[in-house]
């Protein structure tokens, strides 16, 4: 195997201003959201997008001791949305990394949901991931929490490039997209009534390569998943299907083993992974310069059923 | 107009596309994105699948919300990514109904650069001067007013005319007359066919135009810079608890940096306290650091315990100076018209009081660009007001400085975000 590259041999005109003006506006929406709010939480899941927003918290509200590491504890818990149907990679990844790090970490359970009658699914192995609003909602609503804050990036998909930095959500919890305050240089308009909330997205402004560059850049850890490794799968539709206990072969379908990586995290009965060698976060940043299929194109079997799958899912309070 | 030279700067120009409906701005986008690799196979494919054996419309790549395709317009602002070889660009995609000039003034804010489309199948390129529409002059006006450091003119559709040299030649000298009077530098005007793709990424092959194309001028404009020179002027944004994160964190007054830089031993003053203290260790998000300076988002540790908290400044002794009742530009954005004398509260910094708009003394017309008599401001329009806050404000011009020149104005009944105020100090 040849030596891996490093960034700077891969990208030689990069010198990272742009990754230090991407950090620098992320760690002001995070001071921002702490100093406004009551009662603010994290969401995360373990994917690499909470990754990178749980690293820039640190920055934000830690030092960093003479180790290198961060010390103390940030003044908000994490929260996830468990629906249930998460790969055990990523669950074990999220208890171990908050463990390590001493933070608080709230689990929304969308079993709960299920026995409570809040959630019904219409077949056992249904997608889960649209139902996780439900459990979110209920989570904001059991905690009081007045502003999560997320690592959604508006280069994700359509609706999303049109969400404002702090987004308002009625008391329901749905956005209104018509609605959107204006947002004008950083005076952001926090004002919410009880009962309504915000999200506030600090790498709005990042896209997938800068997040790649970024968790090279600073060492950030994630879930095994995201690098490559052999995995059995089944072909559909032009997806590769990891096969999971919800997610077995249809009639006629063949398992094969692949070598593949997650370029996205989420639950397991609509996330597929892509082949690929890549091993390393600069491996991972080399192949996202060549890519020809967006992320959720490539991985994400439910926002292909309309072109307006992900905002009425928003409009309901889908995070 | 020279070929733009391309500079190295690895930030982001971040720009701001406005145009009236049907004037090509999304198919501009499109076009952008297209011609620089920035869509993705999947996306083609949805575009490829709806045109069925038609060409492709580049236009829906940036509609994304359902409202939008079903209408054919752009409600909201979008923000598009995309990276060229020299830079990388984020576009603020606003739309170009005069109801939703809110947006327009969302993109605005914080952008390096506007492209106003002009669609020159609109106008009568016979005429002496050539007649612009007022969406252009209100675009170009609000870029301008909001001080967005470049602006640049598209002329689109030159595929759709007879003679473009001299459709392009009349639309200039209108453009020019039109800034001119306005007082608006003019950064660049660009023809373009966005349809076909002539000038957007690739230079024309005319004889009438030598000038750069659309992508090579973006790459040549400036990012707004700070000023990193002069006094020092901090908002503070946040106020960290000693012991809060470490067990042995000093407490640490966090602000982005508006003007000046500080550094351990310099003597600053607080406002509204006047309290003077010296600075004892400037920290960069985990650590300390020798000099923080404008634009960073600064944590300033003083030498001794002094009530200071969110909403508050920090700047050297004597540089503040505070008002109570200001001139100020007012762009109107909310459906209820400004009322005079009701309280509003605004922000100014980090730090929101209550205030009134005491007088409306003009609106801009912007046909004549002249300061008409007015009483009133509705959605959309803007005038010329004194305002009067609850307590004292640090305010700046905002010509001169965005950060203590800038508010906004949100109704309290509604929580909208109402209006902005651009400070006009006189001197």
């Amino acid at each position: 195997m040849n030596a891996p590259l490093s960034i700077e041999q891969l990208l030689p005109e990069l010198d990272h201003t742009h990754l230090d003006w991407l950090e620098e506006e992320a760690i002001f929406i995070l001071r921002e959201t702490v100093a406004a709010f009551e009662r603010p939480a994290l969401l995360f899941s373990g994917g690499k997008d909470s990754c990178v927003v749980l690293r820039l918290a640190e920055k934000a509200f830690k030092s960093k001791g003479k180790d290198g590491q961060y010390k103390g504890r940030l003044p908000f818990p994490l929260l996830h949305v468990d629906t249930g149907h998460n790969f055990p990679e990523v669950i074990e990844f999220r208890d171990r990394r908050v463990a390590e790090m001493g933070e608080r970490l709230v689990v929304g359970h969308l079993e709960d949901s299920i026995k409570r009658g809040t959630v019904r699914l219409s077949h056992p192995l249904e997608s889960r991931n649209g139902h996780q609003t439900v459990a979110l909602l209920e989570a904001i609503e059991e905690h009081r929490f007045d502003v999560l804050m997320g690592g959604a990036r508006r280069d994700e998909e359509k609706a999303r490039a049109k969400e404002r930095i702090f987004s308002h959500r009625d008391s329901f919890g749905q956005w209104q997209p018509k609605e959107q305050r204006p947002e004008l240089w950083t005076l952001f308009n926090t004002r919410i009534r009880p009962g309504e909330h915000m999200r506030a997205f600090p790498i709005s402004n990042w896209t997938e390569l800068d997040v790649w560059l970024y968790i090279a850049r600073e060492n950030i850890p994630l879930p095994s998943l995201y690098f490559a490794h052999d995995r059995q799968v089944i072909r559909r539709k032009g997806l590769l299907v990891p096969l999971t206990e919800v997610t077995p072969p249809e009639a006629g379908e063949t398992v094969e083993t692949a070598e593949v990586r997650f370029r996205t995290v989420g639950d397991m009965t609509c996330t597929c992974p892509v082949e690929s060698p890549a091993a390393s976060a600069t491996e991972i940043v080399a192949e996202t310069l060549k890519v020809t299929v967006s992320e959720r194109g490539a991985t994400r079997m439910d926002d292909r059923t309309s072109d307006a799958s992900m905002e009425r899912r928003k409009k309901e309070g889908y995070f | 107009m020279n070929t733009a030279a391309p500079i190295k700067d690895h930030r982001a120009l971040r720009f701001l596309t406005a145009g009236s409906v049907d004037d090509g701005k999304s198919t501009l986008i499109g076009r952008l994105l297209y011609d620089s690799r920035a869509i993705l196979a999947d996306q083609l494919d949805t575009l490829e699948k709806r045109a069925a054996g038609a060409p492709i419309d580049l236009s829906l790549l940036t509609d994304g919300l359902e409202a939008e395709r079903e209408q054919g317009i752009t409600i909201d602002v979008a923000y598009r990514y995309f990276a060229t070889r020299q830079r990388k660009f984020i576009i603020a995609d606003a739309p170009g109904h005069e109801q939703y000039t809110r947006n327009m003034v969302t993109a605005a804010a914080g952008s390096d650069a506007a492209v106003v489309l002009v669609d020159i199948t609109k106008l009568d390129t016979t005429k002496n001067p050539v007649p612009l529409l007022a969406q252009t002059r209100r675009h170009a006006l609000l870029a301008h007013l909001l001080r967005v450091p470049s602006i640049v003119f598209a002329v689109n559709k030159l595929d759709a005319v007879a003679d473009p040299a001299q459709a392009y030649a009349a639309v200039r000298d209108a453009l020019l007359g039109f800034a001119e009077h306005a007082g608006i530098r003019v950064a660049g005007i660009v023809p373009v066919s966005a349809l076909r793709g002539d000038n957007v990424t690739q230079p024309l092959d005319a004889a009438w135009y030598d000038g750069p194309s659309l992508l090579q001028l973006l790459e040549s404009l400036p990012t707004a810079q700070e000023r990193k020179d002069g006094d020092l002027l901090v908002p503070v944004q946040y106020v960290a608890r000693e012991g809060e994160g470490t067990g042995n964190q000093p407490r640490t007054l966090w602000g982005r940096i508006a003007h000046g830089r500080v550094k351990a031993g310099d003597t600053v003053q607080l406002f509204p306290s006047g309290e003077v203290a010296t600075v004892a260790e400037v920290r960069l998000a985990g650590e300390v650091v020798d000099v923080v300076e404008a634009g960073q988002s600064a944590g300033i540790v003083l030498d001794r315990q002094i009530d200071v908290s969110r909403g508050d400044w920090i700047g050297t002794p004597k540089t503040i100076h505070a008002a109570q009742r200001f001139s100020a530009t007012l762009a109107w954005l909310d459906t209820e018209p400004a009322v005079i004398g009701r309280k509003y509260w605004v922000r100014h910094g980090n730090r929101w009081v209550q205030a009134r708009i005491t007088a409306i003394e003009s609106r801009l017309d912007i046909h004549s660009l002249e300061a008409i008599d007015a009483h009133e401001l509705a959605v959309n329009e803007i005038g010329h007001v004194v305002v009067e806050t609850q307590q004292p404000l640090p305010v700046e011009s905002y010509e001169t400085n965005r950060v203590g020149g800038a508010l906004i104005v949100v109704d309290p009944a509604s929580n909208r975000t109402s209006g902005t105020l651009l400070v006009k100090v006189a001197a």
